[in-house]
């Protein structure tokens, strides 16, 4: 279990999901770092997992979940290990996240000022009353009228004003690590495109890394400078943001590139084929073979590893686990 | 126009089809639910002893004899006997039939008066609906058992007017639901694409809210059957609904007031015939709303 | 729209709700009854002696002009004099409601407290021992008829343990306290009477637990269905992720949303109580509202019958107004 970031590692994480249907069987044995200060995307389909690994990195996972093995280290700690109490000390102070239906995400029958004062009464240990000045500092310093919104509540808020008073909340313990899941999914394009300018902007003045979760490639593109791939449950490719769109490894990766309309581009979309396995009975071996134009033999039966290629690329794919893909190769390819 | 006619099939088999279909999916949910299963066992009991009563007994519920009065329970009978030596297991045999009779009535009149109300003042909207919402608001206003007991009283104390009065007092839930239901179903598209097409406002709801109702109201229905029980037993027991000799259970239980201090049995085992019937009841009311729950419909 | 306005809306409408039901109640009264002259009086009355009670009683005039009478008289709190007591209708109703209104309350109390926590413990400790036991009782709870219960409770507790007295709310030659609001256990501990308030306390414990075990179940039912649907809210996720310890998260958080619904229950509760009292009242003897209107039901004291019903009516509907303007603070999307 190599470090490989210096502010988060997250190793061989398996999660599970008790249901009556069955046991969903959410990760896979996922991979994840970061470094201090840095802002990586983590993209995918919906139900790839990518959610559920932002959980599980606060340790938020509940029944009917469970987090079978793996570790999480923060800086020097093990999130999963710690005890409950520790974590909590963690939460809404060294990190924080910010969801994506910000309407939802607010307690609807307290206001603005008093959601936002109550963090910063947690992370400073002072009563709620008298963190209301900082509260309503947090709100300017995302560019909302703090006189008029402090007492708001939040079905008064529109769609991008929530999600400002999320980041307010977010970012006011001046956590090192903002966890953003899909937070601007549920917005409209314009107002999209302001938060995100919005979270660059206050994100530099903070210097905190920023784990952006989004099925938009896009999105990504534009505000981060490492991506992870997820799918099914697996890490299957990490790389800087330039390098995964230059030069994609994995299949699904290249797959999804294809399917993004770009400025530019004038040849066809193509959608990968086929559908998103059922977690309860998954495919063996590599969970993507049954949709891979590049299938081979031991993609069936051996999962592969997630490791590196090139400097600061890693790919999970047998195509380039350079053991076992040579011999195959040569051996032809097979349907 | 003509070409509208010769699409649109109007026999009674086309109108009902949504509802056979609903109709299926809820078997099978059905049959998925615990609690429902208790409580259809326990209902079909239920009903089982009001069809055969007289098969299961072999004593009769109004004939008196004297002899044989507060006896205690015993291989003989079960249930011990009442003052005037009728056995209390065979009365209650047979005071399940009155019960059953109760519900049936109550719930079909209610339901229609109901439904009624409610779809027309959601269809319709504006004034029209103002005005069917404050009369229901007019009836919610008394306590349910107040107002039937008045309507009761009035009308004069015997079962009909029981049930008349029960039936005025139990409408007012399904209006609001299927009032709940009219709104949203007005609301969507397709409505307006079947009026461009020229149907009438009658089929309309006939044919498209009303089959949107009945889920949600089925549900509340399976509730009020236990709460129109108990109502009926209440009015039994004070007097303004079936008369004795009658075997109606509220009427036993008060029957048995006077000699609770040592003949307990003639009016507990009336009491838990009640309580059992309404629990269950009451489950399966709660299974049906579980099933019927959207999230966990599937 | 502010709170006020909101206030002021509800109120016009309970006038309007209250005009339609006094007709209701006049209906009842006067338009069913075949002939209440006869009933009253026994079927053999000779013709003149009904026609002067008929002359008497105001029955020979016009229907309007008996229910401009009614609906004036009511206004002012006439609703004429009592058959069976020979009093004001109003008179005995200020003497039989307290009695009722303190049971009623005192039934909330214990169904609210009792019902909120179970139903918080049942959802926080989802699917374990203190859930199903809570599940269980509360369907139980409100399948048991109130006069059977009451009549099982009396025989427990008076007929074999002999823990409680069974009618009345006071013994027999305990004189009742100094009348500051008609409520004994009020009034008693008002002007320091010890003696009268533990009297009237045994006495009140089994009719107001009888009534209130429906409303306990009820409500423990409402709470545990609502806090479950809180729990599963994101921003209940948000505040775990703000690290708050789970005490604060379901009282602070969860529980102002949770008790929403639960009010609505309180308030429907409210009016089962009523129904529950009347019921009650008869099966423990206590003389409140409830009984005397059924008494006057059953003798056929139409002034009785229809002030007690005009009264209770108003009551249950401030009752559901004070509910609606709570429901309206606690939850701020409903002031629009």
């Amino acid at each position: 279990m190599e470090k490989r970031g210096n502010l988060l590692n997250v190793s061989d994480l398996h999660v599970v999901f008790y249901t009556y249907r069955g046991v969903i069987k959410a990760l896979n044995g996922v991979e994840l770092w970061m470094d201090k200060g840095e802002r990586l995307g983590v993209v995918g389909e919906t139900g790839c997992g990518k959610s559920v690994t932002s959980r599980a990195v606060m340790n938020l996972i509940e029944d009917p979940g469970k987090i079978l093995s793996g570790s999480v280290l923060f800086e020097d700690r093990d999130i999963l290990k710690l005890k409950e109490s520790e974590v909590r000390k963690i939460r809404g102070n060294e990190i924080s996240m910010i969801f994506q239906e910000p309407k939802s995400s607010l307690n609807p029958v307290m206001n603005v000022g008093f959601q936002i004062a109550e963090v910063l009464g947690k992370v400073n240990n002072k009563p709620i009353k008298s963190q209301y000045k900082p509260a309503a500092q947090m709100l300017e310093f995302v560019g909302l009228d703090s006189e008029r919104v402090m007492t708001m509540y939040p079905h008064e808020l529109s769609g991008g004003m929530a999600q400002r008073v999320m980041i307010a909340m977010g970012l006011a313990p001046k956590p090192k690590l903002l966890i953003a899941d899909e937070p601007t999914s549920a917005l409209d394009v314009t107002i999209q495109a302001q938060i995100l300018e919005l979270l660059d902007d206050l994100v530099e003045k903070l210097g905190n890394a920023v784990m952006l979760i989004s099925h938009d490639m896009g999105v990504v593109a534009e505000f981060c400078n490492k991506i992870l791939v997820m799918y099914a449950g697996n890490s299957v490719e990490y790389a800087s943001t330039k390098t995964l769109f230059k030069n994609p490894l994995h299949p699904y990766t290249t797959g999804l590139l294809k399917a993004v309309p770009q400025i530019g581009r004038t040849d066809e979309l193509k959608a990968i084929t086929g559908t998103v396995p059922d977690l309860v009975d998954p495919p063996s071996g590599c969970r993507f073979h049954k949709r891979c134009p590049q299938v081979m033999d031991i993609c069936k039966k051996e999962r592969p590893p997630f490791i590196q290629v090139e400097d600061d690329h890693y790919v999970a794919c047998h195509l380039w686990n350079n053991k076992e893909s040579s011999d195959e190769q040569k051996g032809g390819e097979s349907q | 126009m003509s070409e509208t006619t010769t699409k649109t099939k109007t026999g009674w088999l086309h109108l009902m089809k949504p509802y056979f279909e609903d109709m299926k999916h809820t078997m099978y949910l059905w049959r998925r639910n615990k609690l429902a299963i208790v409580g259809s066992v326990i209902i079909a009991a239920f009903l089982f002893i009001a069809i055969f009563a007289p098969l299961l007994t072999p004593y009769q519920p109004d004939i008196q004899n004297l002899s044989e009065k507060l006896l205690a329970p015993s291989s003989q009978h079960p249930f011990g006997t009442d003052q005037f030596g009728r056995d209390i297991l065979c009365r209650i045999l047979y005071g399940s039939r009155i019960a059953i009779q109760i519900v049936l009535i109550v719930t079909i009149i209610s339901s229609f008066i109901g439904i009624s109300v409610g779809v027309t003042a959601g269809y319709f909207g504006g004034i029209v609906d103002e005005i069917l919402m404050r009369i229901t608001d007019m009836f919610l206003a008394f306590p349910r058992l107040v107002l039937a007991m008045a309507f009761a009283a009035m009308l004069g104390p015997n079962l009909t007017n029981m049930i008349i009065a029960i039936s005025l007092v139990n409408w007012t839930p399904y209006a609001r639901i299927s009032r709940a239901e009219a709104l949203r179903v007005k609301g969507q598209p397709f409505i307006e694409s079947i009026r461009s097409m020229g149907a009438s406002n009658f089929r309309i709801m006939f044919s498209h809210v009303l089959p949107m109702t009945i889920s949600p109201v089925l549900v509340q229905l399976t509730l009020r059957m236990g709460t129109i029980i108990i109502t009926a037993a209440g009015l039994g027991f004070l007097g303004l609904g079936a008369q004795p000799p009658s075997p109606e259970w509220g009427v036993m239980v008060s029957d048995g007031r006077s000699y609770l201090i040592d003949q307990w049995w003639v009016s507990t085992f009336p009491g838990l015939a009640i309580a059992i019937v309404v629990f269950g009841f009451n489950l399966l009311g709660d299974g049906i709303r579980d099933m019927m729950d959207p999230r966990l419909r599937r | 729209m502010n709170i006020w306005t909101y206030i002021l809306k509800r109120l016009l409408l309970m006038i309007l709700v209250l005009f339609g039901v006094a007709c209701i109640v006049f209906f009842i009264a006067h338009v069913i009854p075949a002939d209440p002259i006869s009933a009253m009086l026994g079927g053999n009355a000779p013709d003149d002696v009904i026609k002067r009670v008929e002359a008497q009683l105001g029955y020979d005039q016009p229907l309007i002009v008996q229910f401009y009478k009614f609906i004036s008289g009511a206004l002012v709190g006439d609703f004429g004099l009592s058959l069976r007591t020979n009093n004001p209708v109003m008179q005995d109703i200020n003497n039989y409601f307290p009695a009722t209104l303190e049971l009623t309350i005192f039934a909330i109390l214990i169904s609210t407290i009792l019902g909120i926590v179970l139903g918080v413990l049942s959802a926080v400790h989802r699917n374990k021992m203190i859930d199903h036991f809570s599940r269980i009782f509360s369907i139980i709870g409100v399948s048991m008829p109130v006069f059977w219960t009451g009549l099982l409770l009396l025989l427990l507790f008076y007929y074999r343990l002999d823990w409680l007295p069974a009618a009345g709310r006071l013994e027999f030659f305990t004189l009742p306290p100094d009348h500051i609001t008609g409520m004994y256990l009020l009034d008693s501990l008002l002007t320091g009477n010890w003696e009268v308030f533990k009297d009237a306390l045994r006495h009140i414990i089994l009719p107001a637990f009888c009534l209130g075990f429906l409303a306990t179940a009820s409500i423990a039912r409402t709470t545990r269905a609502s806090m479950l649907d809180v729990l599963k809210q994101e921003y209940i996720t948000t505040a775990k992720a703000k690290g708050l310890k789970k005490n604060v998260v379901i009282n602070r958080h969860a529980l102002r949303n949770s008790l929403i619904p639960t009010i609505t229950i309180i308030g429907l509760t409210f009016g089962s109580l009523l129904e529950g009292a009347v019921l009650t009242e008869t099966v423990f003897s206590w003389p409140g509202l409830g009984r005397y209107i059924t008494q006057g039901l059953l003798f056929l004291d139409y002034n009785s019958v229809m002030g007690g019903t005009l009264y209770i009516a108003f009551v249950y509907s401030i009752a559901n107004l004070v509910v609606d303007i709570l429901y309206a603070v606690l939850d701020p999307r409903m002031r629009t």
